[in-house]
């Protein structure tokens, strides 16, 4: 429990720095950059290599670049659906999701058949 | 187009939507913690890149810059994305063979170097858009 806490706390402050970070640079098109930060793993994996050791972690870092990939297909639909005026921006950005979760999972199905897992 | 420094950018936001940020951030790390428990570091890993404070944080664009910024916005994302897989690529390279912190420090400066370079090679050339001010 206590770990959790930790956890909390500490990727609250790293999500927030990347996102006060993105609010000190313009051009939008630049500080959009740190939207994509790798905040959340930063202190996920660094906290993993503690509890769970190296290997847990390369394991997690190879599932995370196919997620990566999924994240910038998941902006690729938020621009499309976005430029439609009558869509709620909120709308669009949620609705992608479901991209992030075809690329991402696809991928790592993809993995999986190649026999990549361990 | 070149990236400036704009410290003004920061006193824009409100104490509620840093709060929002804050709390948001926390969770998601907490959730993307009980995923790789549950399901293992093979699906836990996915959710690393969950674009899970993405919707709130381009809503808060569109609400203070307006829809078009807010694309903007998206479209930095997109190339941070490259990033992303490029900093995870490190760490999987790196995890076992050198100490936790160097291995996450060079997957940050790769994420900061290949984002900002294909940003450059991507927009550095076309003009500097006007800025409303805030």
């Amino acid at each position: 429990m206590i770990a959790l806490a930790l956890r909390f706390l500490v990727g609250a402050m790293s999500v927030s720095a990347f996102a006060a970070l993105g609010e000190a640079f313009k051009p939008k098109r630049f500080s959009g950059l740190f939207a994509a930060a790798p905040s959340i793993a930063l202190v996920t994996l660094a906290m993993t290599f503690h509890s769970e050791g190296p290997r847990y972690v390369a394991v997690e870092a190879r599932s995370m670049a196919l997620g990566g990939f999924a994240f910038a297909a998941y902006c690729g639909s938020c621009i499309v659906i976005a430029k439609h005026a009558w869509c709620p921006i909120w709308l669009a950005a949620v609705s992608a999701w479901c991209v992030w979760g075809v690329v991402a999972f696809g991928a790592w199905k993809v993995l999986l058949v190649l026999g990549g897992a361990p | 187009m070149t990236p400036m420094l704009d410290l003004t950018g920061l006193r824009s936001v409100r104490p509620s939507e840093y709060a929002a940020r804050f709390a948001f951030g926390g969770a998601v790390s907490v959730a993307t913690t009980l995923v790789a428990r549950a399901y293992g570091p093979l699906v836990g890993g996915l959710f690393l890149a969950f674009p899970s404070i993405f919707p709130a944080s381009i809503t808060l664009v569109k609400q203070h810059d307006g829809r078009a910024k807010a694309l903007d916005d998206a479209r930095g994302a997109r190339i941070g994305g490259a990033g992303m897989v490029a900093f995870a690529i490190v760490v999987w390279a790196g995890s076992g063979r050198c100490s936790p912190f160097l291995v996450l420090a060079c997957g940050l400066a790769t994420w900061a170097l290949v984002s900002v370079g294909l940003w450059i090679s991507r927009y550095g050339r076309e003009p500097q858009p006007a800025e409303r001010h805030r």
